[in-house]
């Protein structure tokens, strides 16, 4: 995964797709989407395909609040309720699209209300409470799996840092706002639960943590040692089975 | 002598679908209108009777997203197969056609196959205005990624409807929706049309006519017109634009010295500009004259018949235009 946001061959996309569009589909990850709102459909096709061939995979589809004003999230939850295909929509309100506060350009930002409209459920849950979270995904997945249909969640949390690199994310919202949903980090208040209730303790947290770190450095490591692809690559993987792009 | 028998247009592309659903479990179609009404040109008669819902999908009107679904399914095993009515309506599917399914395969460095065929039609003729008349392939084909088929007669469509279900890469598949009632004499039983091999429906030496869909066989027509003036035509079908069979092309240009070409997309930037530049290396020296073109002019296509014939071309206009560069 780092290769292939460092742009190298050995990244998961051999370099051809970058951050936005990281795919592994060995394990079932359907990619990563550079236009907003574009997976909704694909991962809803991916549902049908689970229904059609008779498997017990869910599909689950991943977006922002922003995607949530796309056709495309209106559409493919419209058909996957007609159908009452196996996918759980997951909507990361994080209340700004780059730098629109979703509350100026929609009546109602509560994203979740919208599943009504299509006759699913629509759950809203605390995005930064880890246990909601997971008890709602627990809920829809058993409900997909019924065969009952999708379910849309909407977790409600806030964008920590700008939207990329370069953006600082000061001019267009509060700092106010910006720091009492600082103090609600998931990790940081999950963290303080877990010991809290004694199911962990502080020395097995500092553990867990440099264990992450070392792990990231050392994908840091392996993407900086891989080579960066051969000019010629860029003409490979276009059509299956055929000499790079020509035709 | 393979026996022949007579079908319409229409019949050839359902019994294309019909055989390859037979043949393929992981085949299914959708499209708006496929199911109970058997497809807005009949291209789907029976199959919903046959086939059942799952597998001939009727679709609330949502081009963006169901061919987005159709990628969903596509690289999870299935080999769908979508209709989408018009090509004035895949416009609204653009994002999905090409951002999604042209690159997926080529932005995930090939991680996975596509096979996907989208059917559509062009063609003006039937007072259907400027938003249900227009001939788009040559937008389609300004993307990397697609293999795109201009099927022109009923044989041709079924045998390269077959090779596109069974490919494993995006198909768009365009057919001539003035050609669905029209009765043709095909193969019976089952055959394929490999992708890239243009089709020489006429020999002749004094002049190349290249035209594309249905203008092939308005092209042979004229040529039989014209082979009476004297003039004798050779009329090549490229039956696919992507990819393009050059050596057929240009091994006829070489013979002929004299190339035409027609195709019913809009002029500007229209298919044919393509095709002669990217030729125009391998036959620059053999030219004893310009390259021409009949294409549909820069204009909407309006409603009245009266406005709307003047504009489309056809075997009158293929005619006239070919006796020209001959007779002045």
């Amino acid at each position: 995964m780092m290769a292939e946001v460092l742009g190298r061959k050995d990244g998961y996309c051999k370099g051809k797709g970058g951050s936005m569009h990281i795919m592994d589909a060995s394990k079932g990850i359907l990619g990563a989407n550079g236009i907003v709102g574009a997976g909704i459909p694909i991962a809803t096709g991916a549902a049908y395909s689970a229904k059609y061939r008779g498997t017990d995979q869910v599909a689950v589809s991943f977006f922002g609040d922003a995607a949530s004003n796309q056709g495309t999230f209106h559409e493919s939850i419209n058909m996957a309720a007609a159908w009452k295909l196996p996918v759980v929509y997951v909507c990361e309100n994080n209340l700004f699209g780059i730098s629109v506060d979703l509350r100026k350009i929609t009546g109602n930002p509560n994203i979740a209300d919208r599943a009504f409209g299509y006759g699913i459920p629509g759950v809203a849950v605390d995005g930064n409470d880890v246990l909601e979270v997971y008890q709602a995904t627990h809920t829809a997945f058993v409900r997909a799996r019924k065969g009952e249909g999708p379910t849309l969640i909407e977790c409600k949390t806030y964008r920590q840092k700008g939207h990329h690199i370069g953006d600082p994310g000061t001019v267009y919202r509060l700092k106010e706002e910006l720091e009492a949903w600082k103090k609600r980090d998931p990790i940081k208040t999950f963290k303080a639960r877990l010991i809290k209730e004694e199911i962990i303790n502080k020395e097995e947290v500092e553990n867990l943590e440099k264990e992450s770190r070392k792990l990231i450095e050392e994908a840091v490591q392996f993407a900086e040692n891989s080579p960066f692809p051969e000019p010629e690559e860029a003409f490979e993987d276009l059509f299956y089975e055929m000499e790079g792009a020509k035709e | 002598m393979i026996k022949m028998k007579k079908v319409t247009y229409a019949q050839a592309i359902c019994e294309a679908i019909d055989e390859e659903m037979a043949r393929d479990k992981n085949v299914l179609i959708l499209g708006e209108d496929v199911g109970i009404l058997g497809g807005n040109f009949k291209t789907a008669v029976g199959l919903y009777e046959k086939y059942g819902d799952l597998r001939v999908k009727d679709t609330p009107i949502s081009e963006n997203s169901f061919l987005g679904m159709s990628l969903g399914m596509a690289i999870t095993g299935l080999r769908p197969i979508v209709e989408i009515m018009f090509t004035d309506f895949l416009l609204l599917a653009a994002d999905q056609l090409l951002n999604q399914i042209a690159k997926i395969r080529y932005m995930s460095g090939g991680q996975v196959k596509v096979p996907l065929t989208v059917r559509t039609t062009i063609g003006a003729g039937r007072s259907s205005a400027a938003q249900h008349s227009q001939s788009l392939h040559a937008i389609m084909c300004h993307i990397p990624g697609l293999k795109i088929v201009v099927p022109s007669s009923a044989a041709d469509a079924k045998g390269l409807l077959k090779t596109a279900i069974r490919e494993d890469n995006p198909v768009l598949f365009i057919e001539h929706k003035m050609e669905y009632n029209q009765s043709y004499e095909i193969p019976e039983g089952e055959y394929t049309i490999p992708f890239g091999q243009a089709n020489i429906l006429r020999e002749g030496k004094d002049i190349t006519v290249i035209a594309t869909s249905n203008l092939a066989l308005k092209a042979v027509k004229a040529a039989e017109e014209l082979g009476k003036e004297g003039i004798d035509v050779e009329v090549i079908d490229p039956r696919t634009l992507i990819p393009l069979d050059r050596e057929t092309l240009i091994a006829s240009i070489k013979k002929t010295g004299r190339l035409f070409l027609a195709d019913e997309g809009y002029e500007r930037v229209n298919i044919t500009s393509e095709i002669v530049i990217d030729l125009m290396p391998d036959i620059f020296y053999d030219l004893d004259h310009p390259p021409e073109r009949l294409c549909l002019p820069n204009v909407p296509l309006p409603f009245s018949p009266a406005l709307e014939f003047p504009l489309i071309p056809d075997q009158e206009k293929l005619y006239k235009r070919i006796k020209k560069i001959f007779k002045g």
